[in-house]
């Protein structure tokens, strides 16, 4: 226990010294960190838009309001579309997440050496790149249009969904297998009768969650040309269409509480 | 020994147990979930000859990430690149230092009525509005240029920390925190020494997931003119300059492994 010796009185301290100075050295290089950051930024920003921003949010209020109501009977279409994304890409996406999720967990793979690391560079690479970015290249590759969002949103969500679901067999009972496997059961049997009750509910909750997620990111696909609403949304920000704007803004908050209180009732009912 | 005598003492074969109880509710979910699919499909119009056509640029992008191309635009990549590291720490550092006065005030069991319900209005609002569509209202206002997307990566963070700190605080063990407050600390002192150190370990863990995901959302904010590597992304696509596309791609998963790495590292080490 580090102290301090004062006036022959002995002063208790949390850290040593050499401690509290590599934490202190630790404190300013983050700060200093930040501030070179802050620096940069604001050398790329016109500070005269900035300064103006409270009058341009005002008159973008002004012109956004009213929404503009009877734009609402152009927006079911998109806004089936939107569902259809989400849902079918959410399906899509399961159903190559389960064998990902199987070679990835560490006691199902058949090979940990040369199996899993592929599984898993599956599983990092559809994750860490944004749906909106995979969309733009199915754009490019199968051109525009409703197929390219489903199969976008469908890659995104492979690793998130496999990722999870790996997880979850991971840390399954072992007793249960050991007693399938102790009947005589075989591979397939095992996996049917040991492995897929336990992380059944696991699996439901994760898809739930996910399609969840997917309808707020299959709302904005149509930005890059995905279809959805998203593609109303970009037409009415090309035309500076501001009432019909706000209204979308307002329809696509209402389907994400939606979708966010169906998700929430189902895992609530499953769990 | 008649049959009837037989069968009543075997009983009847054992089957798998639904997942679903209540089967007429299983049937309902079933059917209706058959007939959404069925109509789905029927509103998705696939090219499929425009598909086809694709696939040949499909495979030469898969190709493309054989021999990524670093080089022939790397000063447009790494000025990208800069720009969206540079968003990520300037945003995850604020966003991080608003959302802890915003978690505390969002935890039931800590605030006062007024302030919980202000402080969980701004958490809502925030995790309601895509991160997308943010950056196109801030860019609408503050112009182009990174400063739009360091608000819209702030503003983002607030919600997604503040919700999940204050569920922590909310859990939290009452025991020690009322241990400090009958020593008589003041309030200050009772967060200090009662709260912080129960829920800090979560708070680091948080904290480096958001820090991956404002890294990840970076890359995107780009495409509506919020600065970051997006853009660069997009003009690739567009070229059709597949190897570059590629090469930002590969960057991208890199660094988001690694941050996940870092963030394996300190999570292992603060709990």
């Amino acid at each position: 226990m580090p102290v301090l010796e004062r006036d022959d009185a002995q002063v208790w301290r949390r850290r040593t010294t050499g401690q509290s100075l590599v934490r202190w050295f630790g404190w300013l290089l983050g700060v200093a960190v930040f501030v070179y950051c802050w620096q940069l930024i604001s050398a790329s920003t016109t500070w005269f838009f900035v300064w103006d921003a409270p009058r341009i949010a005002n008159d973008i209020w002004t012109r956004a309001t009213p929404p503009k109501w009877d734009y609402i009977t152009q927006l079911g279409r998109p806004i089936w579309d939107t569902l259809n994304i989400a849902t079918l890409g959410t399906i899509i996406a399961l159903f190559m997440a389960v064998p990902v999720a199987f070679l990835a967990a560490r006691n199902t793979t058949p090979s940990a050496l040369f199996i899993r690391p592929i599984a898993l560079l599956v599983i990092v690479s559809t994750r860490s790149i944004n749906s909106l970015i995979w969309a733009l290249l199915l754009i490019a590759i199968i051109g525009p249009g409703v197929f390219a969002g489903v199969i976008a949103i469908a890659i995104r969500s492979i690793g998130f969904c496999a990722k999870l679901l790996y997880e979850a067999i991971e840390e399954i009972d072992h007793g249960q297998v050991e007693a399938i496997t102790a009947t005589g059961a075989s591979r397939w049997q095992i996996m049917a009768y040991g492995i897929v009750p336990q992380i059944l509910p696991a699996f439901a909750g994760i898809a739930v969650f996910r399609w969840d997620i997917n309808i707020r990111e299959s709302t904005v696909l149509g930005l890059v040309g995905a279809g959805g609403i998203g593609l109303q949304l970009s037409a009415s920000l090309n035309v500076l269409a501001w009432p019909q704007v706000s209204l979308i803004l307002i329809v696509i908050l209402i389907a994400v509480m939606i979708s966010e209180w169906v998700s929430a009732k189902v895992r609530g009912a499953i769990i | 020994m008649s049959h009837r005598e037989l069968d009543d003492m075997l009983g009847k074969g054992w089957r798998k147990p639904a997942f679903i109880k209540n089967a007429a509710l299983r049937w309902a979910l079933i059917i209706g979930f058959v007939a959404y699919l069925i109509a789905a499909f029927m509103t998705i119009d696939v090219d499929w000859g425009r598909v086809y056509e694709g696939l040949d640029r499909g495979w030469a992008f898969v190709l493309a990430f054989t021999s990524p191309d670093f080089v022939s635009r790397w000063s447009d990549i790494w000025s990208g690149l800069l720009e969206s590291i540079v968003m990520t720490v300037a945003a995850s550092v604020v966003g991080i230092l608003i959302s802890i006065p915003i978690g505390l005030g969002a935890a039931r069991n800590i605030a006062p009525l007024p302030i919980y319900l202000i402080c969980r209005a701004i958490v809502a609002i925030s995790r309601a509005l895509q991160e997308i569509i943010v950056a196109i209202l801030l860019v609408a206002i503050f112009g182009f240029g990174p400063l739009a997307g360091f608000l819209t990566l702030s503003f983002a963070t607030i919600g997604f920390l503040s919700k999940l700190l204050a569920e922590d605080i909310e859990a939290m063990d009452k025991v020690q925190a009322e241990a400090i407050k009958a020593s008589g600390a003041r309030w200050m002192q009772w967060i200090n020494y009662g709260v912080q150190p129960q829920v800090m370990p979560r708070l680091v863990g948080l904290s480096m997931y958001r820090i991956d995901i404002n890294f990840r959302e970076s890359a995107i904010l780009g495409l509506v003119g919020a600065g970051g590597i997006g853009a660069t992304l997009n003009t690739a696509f567009d070229r059709y300059e597949y190897d570059t596309a590629a090469a930002i791609l590969i960057l991208i998963i890199g660094i988001v492994m690694a941050l996940e790495y870092l963030s394996g590292i300190i999570r292992a080490r603060v709990q």
